[in-house]
């Protein structure tokens, strides 16, 4: 079953490939469009020399991290896009009678290649940060930034995941969803202590957008929290990583359990 | 006459039966407002104007344009380019009526609502939060909503030429999403005021009809001097988008193949 999967999953890449330049657009729009976010906070960097204390590398460093992590997850979940669509619709009824989980199925009804061009732009501004920072480089340092590209797509796809499932319980409104994920994702390229209390509280802690890439950031660059917050926090973000996949598969099997057909 | 008012109705109850994303959009605004209303007064922080701007006229900046995003509606609007692919566009040819026409109507039905709906109630709550800075002549306001207007028109006119690609390139879906990032940063619709690009880069910009989109309202909205050249540019690029898609759709029409019986 998962192998009669894997080849439609496979037959759907081919088809993304056929028509090429279209493809080649497609990939340049994914990273285009995350290059304009970038290139708002290059220009705010033409008026100044630092943001509350950043420097245009300091935070070049945390949106090329932020930016990974968000097209890892877009690549991964991104079709979870689609989930209000098969729950209004009533579609979602062919996933139930199928052997396989249904999250599994939806994240790959859709793997749209083209969100290549993202990781590509945030790898980008990464090397661009690295090369401009002259950061000293210790063992744990180092391992941060190795760690944070794998628990940023993690705490990014988790959180995806659980505010996605709310259409489950609501049917009308996934597209309030787009606040926590696109929203999260230009959230977690800022630094976060630039943001007014609530904001902050709400999307940097609560959906813990800040573990993605502020902390990280924080402890490669050896710098105290302006928010104050004690030293360990950024070591929070491995077992948030590992705590918020777990939370998010339980709301999601809720989620299915409460879902309804459209009826016949 | 009468046909278009109807086809301007039908595009605003269209757009109104969908109250749940209406207000799931309005919160998605809203969030993205006060993120860029923060870095706005991030930005302003030690210094008290940036290209002729203060930081009550930034942050008002911000929220309009919240509000207008959807109201130009440059976003994956592809109902023309889907007809064109699967055929159905050979039956709306042969409706008595202006083809064109038919499609800006709808639209502009459309924008009518979108602007009550989902322009008003992110300013409004801008506003409640930062307080914004409103026109102080009341006549401002009318140029104002003539502006949106035919900041409307300029993006109908550039949709409707890129909804003629599939006419002669089978995906259109590249060139859409080309257009799906340029054009709103060119228009200054992505948080950050046009005219704090570099200025060289700006001079260029701003007489593009992209920025016809968003900064150009923005400006007369903020009272900045040259409304009239403001206007009259918009009106210019309204026109020159229009009759741009009138060319291309007669050559679309002599292109079209119709296939099956």
């Amino acid at each position: 079953m998962v192998d009669a999967h894997l080849a439609v999953v496979r037959a759907s890449l081919r088809a993304q490939l056929t028509y090429r330049v279209s493809f080649a657009m497609l990939v340049v729009a994914s990273a285009g469009a995350t290059s304009m976010d970038f290139a708002v906070v290059a220009t705010i960097f033409t008026h100044l020399p630092r943001l509350e204390g950043w420097t245009l590398s300091q935070i070049a460093l945390m949106y090329g991290i932020a930016g990974i992590g968000f097209g890892v997850t877009d690549l991964a979940v991104g079709s979870l896009d689609s989930l209000p669509a098969y729950v209004k619709q009533g579609t979602f009824d062919a996933f139930l009678i199928r052997p396989l989980g249904t999250l599994y199925q939806v994240v790959t009804s859709e793997v749209a290649l083209r969100r290549v061009g993202k990781i590509a732009q945030g790898a980008g501004i990464l090397v661009f940060a690295l090369l401009h920072l002259h950061i000293a480089w210790t063992l744990p340092r180092a391992g941060m930034l190795l760690m944070s590209l794998v628990t940023g797509p993690l705490i990014f796809g988790s959180v995806w995941v659980i505010v996605m499932s709310h259409v489950f319980w609501t049917v009308d409104t996934g597209e309030v969803a787009n606040a926590f994920t696109y929203g999260g994702s230009f959230l977690a390229s800022y630094p976060i202590n630039i943001f007014g209390t609530w904001l902050r509280d709400l999307l940097a802690f609560v959906v813990p957008m800040a573990f993605v890439a502020y902390y990280p950031t924080i402890f490669i660059l050896g710098r105290p929290d302006p928010l104050g917050l004690p030293g360990f926090v950024p070591l929070l973000t491995p077992v948030l990583a590992v705590l918020l996949p777990w939370l998010a598969g339980g709301v999601w099997k809720q989620g299915v359990r409460h879902y309804r057909g459209t009826g016949s | 006459m009468r046909a278009y008012w109807e086809l301007a109705v039908i595009g605003f109850k269209r757009y109104a039966t969908y109250r749940g994303a209406t207000l799931a959009g309005v919160f998605t605004n809203t969030v993205f407002g006060f993120m860029l209303a923060y870095i706005e007064i991030a930005l302003f922080k030690g210094r008290g104007e940036v290209a002729g701007y203060d930081v009550r006229q930034a942050v008002t900046y911000v929220w309009v344009t919240q509000g207008l995003l959807m109201t130009v509606y440059i976003w994956n609007w592809v109902e023309i380019a889907l007809r064109v692919r699967t055929g159905d566009i050979a039956s709306d040819f042969q409706r008595p009526i202006d083809f064109q026409s038919y499609w800006l109507a709808q639209d502009l039905g459309r924008a009518v609502y979108h602007s009550i709906f989902r322009g008003i109630p992110p300013a409004l709550l801008g506003g409640l939060v930062f307080g914004l800075e409103l026109p102080s002549h009341p006549v401002t306001w009318i140029w104002f909503a003539v502006s949106v207007f035919l900041a409307v028109v300029v993006s109908f006119g550039l949709r409707f030429l890129t909804n003629m690609v599939p006419f002669w390139i089978a995906d259109y879906r590249g060139v859409l999403s080309v257009t799906s990032f340029l054009w709103p940063f060119l228009a200054g619709l992505y948080g950050i005021p046009l005219v704090f690009l570099p200025p060289a880069f700006y001079r260029v910009v701003s007489v593009l009809p992209f920025a016809a989109m968003g900064q150009a309202p923005l400006s007369i909205f903020l009272q900045k001097p040259g409304t009239w050249t403001t206007l009259l540019l918009q009106a210019f690029w309204a026109v020159a988008v229009l009759a741009a898609g009138r060319l291309v759709l007669r050559a679309a029409e002599r292109k079209l193949v119709v296939q099956g019986g």
